[in-house]
Parts: C-alpha cells; sequence; structure tokens
C-alpha cells in the first residue's frame, strides 16, 4: 500500500523555489512512437507487419526477419518484475534530487524486455501491468504498475512525477458560468484539489447554479473575463503563483458556417472569447506555472483545454466555431512547447457537441458536461497529454487516421 | 466681420463666466471600463460589444518612449448617445446619424425630472403625463428644443442593482408610451436622457409599442442620451448639455463625454 500523500505545508517564504529540471529528452523519431501512445494513455509498441515480431527498444527493422514494416499497435501490457533496484543517486541533475528512486527489468507476455520504473507497490516477481507515460521532458517512458490498483497508488512519489493529480494542487477553474465550469468545480473538487478558484465574468448577470456553486467545500470565487486583458492581469497577479493546475472551461459554441452569416460580429466573438482568451491565460499565467513545475507536492502541472474535436477537422454546420477551435488546437501546440521547460503539461480534451443548449438542434450521441469533467479528471491523473472523449470525438478520431478525405466531406454532407 | 469689443461678446461673457467659477461644467459621463455593464440582448441575438482595451506600449519595448493603447467597444456601450438611425422608426429621416445631425443640436438645455425617490421605492417606476405636468407646474412648461433627463440616481448603484436582472429580464425605471409621444408631440422635446442603461425601462419589451423612448423619439428625429451619472448635481431647469458624438460615417450612436454647464447665482 502506498503511503498516502500529506496535505502539503504552506511554503517557507525563505527557501529558494526549486527550479524545474528535466530528465534526458532526447529521442530517436522512430521513438516518438512511444511518446504518441503515452500521450493518450494508450501502450503500443512495435508489431512486425511481416513476422509478428513484437519490438522494443523501438528500432527501424524487425530484429528477427529485418522487415521495415514495424508500426506501432497496442499491445498487451501484462509482465512479471524480473529483478528490481533502487538508485541512491546520480550525476543527472534531475534525478540526483529525486533519488531514492526504484527501477527494474520487466519481462512482458507478449515478448519483450523493458529496464522501467516501478511503481513503490510492485515488488520483485510481481505481476506489473505495463504503462508508457509521459514525463517532465514531454517523453514517453515505461512505469510498471500494480497488476490490481492498490489503495493510494495514485500517490506513490515516482508515480505522481509522471501524473498531474489534482489531488491537493490548486485548480484554477476559468468559467464557473457555464454547466461544463460547474461540472468541472464539481469533479476537480470530488477529485480532491485543495483551491478550486472559480472565474466569474459580469457579476451582475445572474446565473443558474450560483449559489450551489459558492456552496462547494474549497471554492474561491475569483473575478476572471478572458475577454478582457486587464481582469486576467489583475486576476493572475492575485492568485497565479497559487494556481497549479488551470481548466479553460470558458466556451461559446455557435452555429453557423463560414459564408452564410450576416457579418463578423459572432465570428469576431469567438475567437476573441476563445482563441484570444487562450493567449491571455497562457501570458498571464503560463510564465508562473512554468516557473512552479517543481515546487514541491502541489507543484504546478497542468494547462488544460476543453477543445471541440472539430478543431481537427471542420464540421461546416458549427463552421465559424470550428475554425476558432482550430485556431486553439494550434495554440496550444505551441504553448505545449512553451511550458515544457517547466515540466508543466498542456492536456488537451477533444469532445464532440455536449449536451447543452447551444448543440440542442443536435442529435445524440452527446456528451454530458459531468462526462467531460469526469474525464479530464482521469486524464489528469493518468498524466496523458490529448484525450478524445466520447462516441464522436473517437470516431473523428478513428476516421482521420484511416481517410481524412472522406471524413471532410462526410462532415460536410 | 468686426469683432464686437470683448466686453459685450456673448463667449467673451460666456470665458469670463467660466474661467471666475460662476458657470461650473458638471461631468455627466461613467467611466470607460470593461467591467461597465453592457445592454442584455438574447444570447442567440447579436451583442454590444464592452468596452476593451489593449495596451500598444509603455514606454517599454513595444514603444520605448509613449504610452497608448487601442481600444474597442459597441456604438452603444458606456455612457453614449442614440442617433435616429439606431431605431427602425428613424431609418428613413434626414441627417439621422451621427455623422450627418446638424452639430448645433450637441448643444441644448436639460430639464432634470428627479424620479429618484420613486425609482428607489420602485425600480419599475414608470414616468407618465401627469407626473411631468406636475414637474411644470413647480418649473415651468419645458421649452421647445430642450433635454428631459430623467433623475432616478441610478447611477449610484453596484452593477448588479444597476442592472437588476431577474428571470424576467431587466428591471429599472424608465418611460410610459403615452409620456414620450407627449414630449415629442405637445413639447417639442430635443430628447430623452436616463442613467440607466438605456432610455427605456428594464421591462419595455413589453410595452405597446415596445421601447417607446426609441419608438417615438428617434421616430421624430429626437435623440437619446443613457448611462448619464451625476444628474443629482444638475438644477430641474437652466443647465446647457454639451453633447457631440463621435463622427462615425452612418453611426448609430456613440459613446460620448457628456458635459452640463451650470450658472451659480452670483
Amino acid at each position: 500500500m502506498t503511503e498516502p500523500l500529506i496535505r502539503p505545508r504552506r511554503k517557507d517564504p525563505l527557501r529558494k523555489t526549486r527550479e524545474p529540471l528535466l530528465p534526458q529528452g532526447i529521442r530517436s523519431r522512430t521513438a516518438f512512437g512511444l511518446t504518441a501512445a503515452a500521450a493518450e494513455g494508450r501502450f503500443a509498441l512495435q508489431v512486425c507487419t511481416d513476422c509478428g515480431c513484437i519490438l522494443y527498444p523501438p528500432r527501424d527493422a524487425c530484429s528477427r526477419c529485418l522487415s521495415g514494416r514495424v508500426p506501432f499497435r497496442d499491445v498487451p501490457s501484462g509482465g512479471v518484475v524480473l529483478a528490481e533496484t533502487t538508485i541512491r543517486t546520480s550525476t543527472d541533475v534531475y534525478f540526483r534530487e529525486r533519488t531514492p528512486w526504484r527501477i527494474g527489468t520487466v519481462a512482458l507476455d507478449c515478448g519483450p524486455s523493458f529496464v522501467a520504473h516501478l511503481h513503490g507497490d510492485v515488488a520483485e516477481g510481481a505481476r506489473v501491468r505495463m504503462t508508457l507515460r509521459l514525463d517532465k521532458s514531454g517523453n514517453a517512458v515505461a512505469i510498471a504498475m500494480p497488476d490490481t490498483p492498490t489503495e493510494h497508488q495514485e500517490d506513490d512519489v515516482q508515480l505522481r512525477e509522471l501524473t498531474c493529480d489534482p489531488k491537493f494542487r490548486r485548480v484554477l477553474i476559468t468559467d464557473g458560468r457555464n454547466a461544463t465550469g460547474q461540472a468541472m468545480v464539481r469533479a476537480i473538487a470530488t477529485a480532491g484539489a485543495s483551491i478550486v478558484f472559480v472565474g466569474l465574468a459580469d457579476p451582475w448577470k445572474p446565473f443558474p447554479g450560483e449559489a450551489a456553486l459558492r456552496e462547494i467545500p474549497g471554492v474561491e470565487v475569483v473575478s476572471l473575463d478572458i475577454t478582457d486583458s486587464q481582469s486576467v492581469a489583475d486576476t493572475a497577479g492575485e492568485i497565479a503563483h497559487r494556481v497549479d493546475i488551470l481548466v479553460n472551461t470558458t466556451e461559446h459554441p455557435r452555429i453557423g458556417g463560414i459564408m452564410g452569416r450576416h457579418g463578423l460580429t459572432v465570428a469576431r466573438e469567438e475567437m476573441d472569447i476563445r482563441y484570444f482568451g487562450l493567449l491571455r491565460l497562457a501570458q498571464h499565467f503560463g510564465p508562473t506555472m512554468r516557473a512552479r513545475g517543481a515546487d514541491g507536492v502541489n507543484a504546478a502541472a497542468a494547462f488544460v483545454n476543453l477543445l471541440s474535436v472539430h478543431a481537427l477537422m471542420n464540421w461546416p454546420l458549427y463552421g465559424a466555431f470550428s475554425a476558432a477551435e482550430a485556431a486553439c488546437l494550434s495554440a496550444t501546440q505551441a504553448l505545449r512547447a512553451e511550458l515544457r521547460s517547466g515540466g508543466v503539461k498542456v492536456l488537451n480534451m477533444f469532445a464532440g457537441p455536449l449536451d447543452t443548449e447551444w448543440f440542442q438542434s443536435v442529435p445524440p450521441p452527446k456528451l454530458s458536461p459531468a462526462a467531460l469533467a469526469t474525464a479530464t479528471v482521469d486524464a489528469l491523473r493518468k498524466g496523458i497529454e490529448d484525450a478524445y472523449v466520447g462516441d464522436v470525438a473517437q470516431d473523428i478520431r478513428a476516421r482521420l487516421d484511416v481517410q481524412p478525405k472522406a471524413l471532410e466531406r462526410e462532415l460536410g454532407a | 466681420m468686426n469683432a464686437r469689443p470683448a466686453a459685450t461678446s456673448a463667449l467673451a461673457v460666456f470665458a469670463a463666466a467660466l474661467a471666475g467659477g460662476t458657470i461650473r461644467v458638471i461631468d455627466l459621463t461613467h467611466t470607460l471600463t470593461p467591467e461597465f455593464p453592457t445592454i442584455v440582448m438574447p444570447p442567440e441575438l447579436g451583442q454590444c460589444a464592452p468596452f476593451r482595451m489593449e495596451e500598444v506600449s509603455r514606454y517599454d519595448e513595444r514603444g520605448p518612449a509613449w504610452y497608448w493603447n487601442n481600444f474597442s467597444m459597441g456604438e452603444h456601450t458606456g455612457t453614449h448617445f442614440d442617433a435616429p438611425i439606431h431605431w427602425v422608426t428613424g431609418k428613413e429621416l434626414a441627417d439621422n446619424a451621427v455623422d450627418t445631425i446638424p452639430p448645433v443640436h450637441f448643444l441644448a438645455p436639460a430639464c432634470v425630472i428627479d424620479c429618484s425617490a420613486e425609482s428607489t421605492a420602485n425600480a419599475d417606476f414608470v414616468l407618465t403625463i401627469p407626473f411631468v405636468e406636475a414637474w411644470e407646474a413647480k418649473h415651468g412648461r419645458i421649452p421647445p428644443r430642450a433635454w428631459v433627463l430623467l433623475r432616478t440616481d441610478w447611477h449610484k448603484r453596484p452593477p448588479r442593482e444597476y442592472v437588476n436582472l431577474l428571470d424576467d429580464g431587466p428591471h429599472s425605471p424608465g418611460p410610459a408610451p403615452a409620456v414620450v409621444r407627449w414630449l415629442v408631440e405637445h413639447r417639442d422635446v430635443h430628447g430623452f436622457g436616463t442613467e440607466t442603461i438605456g432610455t427605456d425601462a428594464g421591462q419595455a419589451a413589453h410595452f405597446t409599442p415596445p421601447y417607446p423612448a426609441h419608438h417615438y423619439m428617434h421616430g421624430r428625429g429626437r435623440y437619446g442620451l443613457q448611462c448619464l451619472a451625476n444628474l443629482d448635481q444638475l438644477p430641474p431647469t437652466g443647465a446647457l448639455l454639451l453633447t457631440a458624438p463621435l463622427k462615425i460615417r452612418q453611426g448609430s450612436g456613440s459613446p460620448l463625454r457628456v458635459l452640463a454647464l451650470v450658472e451659480t447665482p452670483p
């Protein structure tokens, strides 16, 4: 059983904040196949198309038949720990301040053996489930997890280095006015966040659920309008150093295509609320979060974006909305590169139409705000950076892989 | 043209009174800030943009010796002027936009009708003809081409009480349809001004016609002023308003600085 995490004490203001360091982050181009799988929380290795051999570490030709056709495929993750060791000192500056650190050799049932990080509840000889995770450098590493979940397993120090668990972290939900924001507040509070800052624009506008929102334990309502640079700057000035996870729940889905809409007023609002809003949050919260990537148990961990899956392929019925989402997706890729030096992850949650008033005329399947919130907490706990939530998002993800042009035509049919 | 001797020039007398403080300038304008409420339309309709400001430079790498901003907002944001073209009833009139209104119309006297006690007691207070007649009995008949300003002390309210949105819409004072029509037809007023977010009452969508201050004033080429401040500092009669909007081509209105000139008796 893992020693449960203890709520971190208040920081000693006389101590220097630990600077974020990164583990070695160089990978071969082929090895980014592991990173791609880790980014989505999948376990994938190269599988030789010709002889079926499963390969690890990544290589450009099959080690058995020399075939060059060795794509990554999801494979079974079960295995056994053959040997374990504890590293007590290191010349690597990242691991040097994190020892002792357990690693081990794990033989996978599907063939290859791994030298991997070991979860604290995994002993020599034990059955394990191998997982690929993104480390602070943003690259895939393997950590062997207990075969069946153990109590408090998510609190393991080595695992927590690879995840963005909201437990004992302070989380900013940028907009508490909409259904998604309110569901997110509940999910994050339930996940054990120590403070949930909830942004509220236009406090003079009443909204459903306001009283209940303010009653949730741990909630602190802050004035935040992400369409107003001064508001974002002011609120960041007050709380940026206490925001460990930022979840941008500010949304503006509006029906309408590119040509048929009368003028640009709504399109401007879409870009201002979504794209420029993201930039304002990144400019005012990003630098402080990046500087706090190794600041103890509640180090800054993740910047979370809720994106429409139609950022990946335009849905002409919501054409201008899709375009604004695509702009956001592109910006999050830049932000990911910028936050990486702090070990802070950018998590993109891709969702299809939500079951809200703004997708009223769209037939099911639609994703409930609560399901999106639950999936977000799950993604933070896993430490992934791209999640496709619900049937529509997963369907579009799969069809993009197979035949993007067909998807374009079908969405526009 | 010969200049008249300084002492008898009306403008010189005026300038001397300003300098001497017997004519005071009262600012009736709210500061433009991002937080100031704008009118709320149903969310599927087009919305008035709130005031926003982006710094261009502040003595920094973006411009070493100078500070300046870009700002954006709607024509009907903050303390603003409504031109007749704003309303469908005024769309065919001549000189109905902010750029074509004769500039002389931007200077006019004001009558201030104090409804602050009534509005405090009832957020849905509606101004009626008898109420104005009672005011006239005290202060004299409203002269032609004068602004009529509704003093409610609404400008003192914090934002939530200022907009006063309930689930059946905003609740704020304003004029009844009959009194607006009467002010235009029988008093030839210049325009109608309020401290609230619009010239009409919060619930005026349910009046007949809806939004009567807009309907009748703009239909007859008259003007509107809203989100005014400091009406409590004006006398019932005698103030002169300076209300020049921005010269926006075919503009339906404009944020503006509203100044009142008030003479202090010697």
